[in-house]
């Protein structure tokens, strides 16, 4: 175990954590959505920075956890936790191939750049017909990220990750 | 000492989110429609992410200046009594009818949006930190009960007097906001001179009152009683009782995790 500790790289841990998927969102891993922020290795110890994305979203503590257990089941065991606040996350962050995966999944994915669109998008694209003829129902959703749409073309209700 | 102020204002801050946050969580289950529900209490959930940040700076600066008292932000928000709490009076009253509710978060939101707006080039890096994530949030919560006063202001007979009613019970909880603590000068902004409350105050007048106009409700006379104490301990009967209930599983069976 030792051993095999010193062969593996920050490369290795970076690429193990990427299969780490959010509790809430499972289609997208923490790398997908920019909460894993750096791997790097000070002192001979692994140190994994995570950036949580809303302050009160109960999945952070929980994405923490998976984090500790996908190294401690790859057998590493020198490894640091640290969970960094600045720079805010923000959904700019968020990988092409992210916003790709929640769109496949029914969430309409974050429109435009966080700088301009902070404040919800008016009409964000259905995910399931593309039409951009859509109304908001509440401007909150059922987690933090994201907010109620509902299309007028094809009369389904949506969730759209807000810009943030 | 500067430490002691940055952590009665870190305190101040933290309070003053952790109560809101647990007042609007008495609404969960209880909202006029589903939807609406799922948004105070996702705004409470906002306000106690952010409290238990500023919990976590605090318990390190508290440990720091007694080492041993193994502080943790369970302990500080759990362990102490109504007259340990710094948050504004105005967090820790009754929820009364929505109306009045929207128009709590509403003065609130915008009293974090000038705070934070400051805050984020804070010397203190914890602080600004928080405050650079948190800006975001309250941003949101300042346009969601902005259009909700606005609505029922606007709105039928019965909303606007209702709207009116709320503006005229909080109103006065609202002076405290800009009165600083000793504590809120000492090291936590550069630069603050004289006019900095001040400023701040303005920048929140303005914005409230722009508003409060669209929504065609009426400011109480200026000769209001004004409420203060807050910040300093002194607060109204309503805390101890949302102390009561909040802290009871901890004060009950100490150190109880699940």
């Amino acid at each position: 175990m030792i051993i095999a500790d010193k062969e593996i790289t920050v490369e290795d841990i970076r690429k193990m954590l990427s299969e780490v998927v959010d509790p809430e969102i499972p289609v997208v891993t923490i790398a997908d959505l920019g909460i894993l922020r750096d791997v790097r290795k000070e002192e001979g110890k692994f140190i994994v920075i995570l950036t949580p994305t809303y302050s009160g979203c109960p999945a952070t503590d929980m994405i923490t956890l998976s984090v500790i257990k996908k190294l401690r089941d790859n057998k590493i065991e020198n490894f640091h936790v640290v969970t960094q606040l600045s720079p805010a996350w923000t959904t700019d962050w968020m990988t092409d191939e992210c916003k790709a995966k929640l769109k496949r999944f029914g969430i309409a994915p974050p429109e435009g750049s966080s700088a301009t669109e902070v404040l919800e998008k008016k009409h964000p694209r259905c995910p399931h017909c593309h039409s951009m003829d859509t109304i908001l129902v509440t401007a909150f959703g059922t987690t933090a990220c994201k907010a109620l749409f509902k299309c007028n073309d094809c009369r389904e209700p949506f969730e759209y990750f807000k810009c943030h | 000492m500067e430490d002691k102020n940055i952590y009665e204002y870190t305190l101040m801050l933290a309070d003053s989110s952790l109560i809101m946050g647990q007042r609007l969580s008495e609404w969960t289950g209880h909202g006029p429609i589903l939807e609406l529900d799922i948004a105070i209490t996702n705004i409470a959930l906002d306000e106690i992410g952010q409290a238990r940040l500023l919990y976590q700076f605090a318990a390190e600066l508290k440990n720091k200046q007694e080492p041993g008292s193994k502080a943790t932000e369970d302990t500080i928000a759990f362990l102490r009594d109504a007259w340990d709490f710094k948050n504004l009076q105005i967090s820790e009253l009754p929820n009364g009818d929505w109306g009045q509710s929207v128009l709590k978060i509403f003065f609130l939101a915008h009293w974090q949006r000038q705070m934070y707006g400051k805050l984020i080039y804070s010397p203190i890096k914890n602080l600004s930190d928080v405050a650079e994530k948190a800006l975001k949030e309250v941003t949101y919560h300042v346009r969601w009960s902005s259009d909700w006063v606005r609505r029922l202001g606007d709105g039928t007979e019965e909303s606007r007097g209702r709207m009116q009613k709320a503006l005229e019970y909080l109103w006065p909880y609202t002076q405290e906001f800009f009165e600083p603590e000793g504590y809120e000068w000492d090291g936590i902004f550069e630069n603050a001179g004289e006019d900095f409350f001040e400023n701040m105050k303005a920048g929140w007048n303005k914005e409230v009152s722009l508003v409060l106009t669209e929504a065609s409700l009426t400011l109480p006379e200026s000769h209001t009683y004004m409420r203060k104490g807050g910040k300093k301990g002194l607060h109204t009967e309503h805390l101890g009782h949302l102390l009561a209930e909040m802290q009871f599983l901890q004060r009950a069976y100490p150190g109880c995790e699940w």
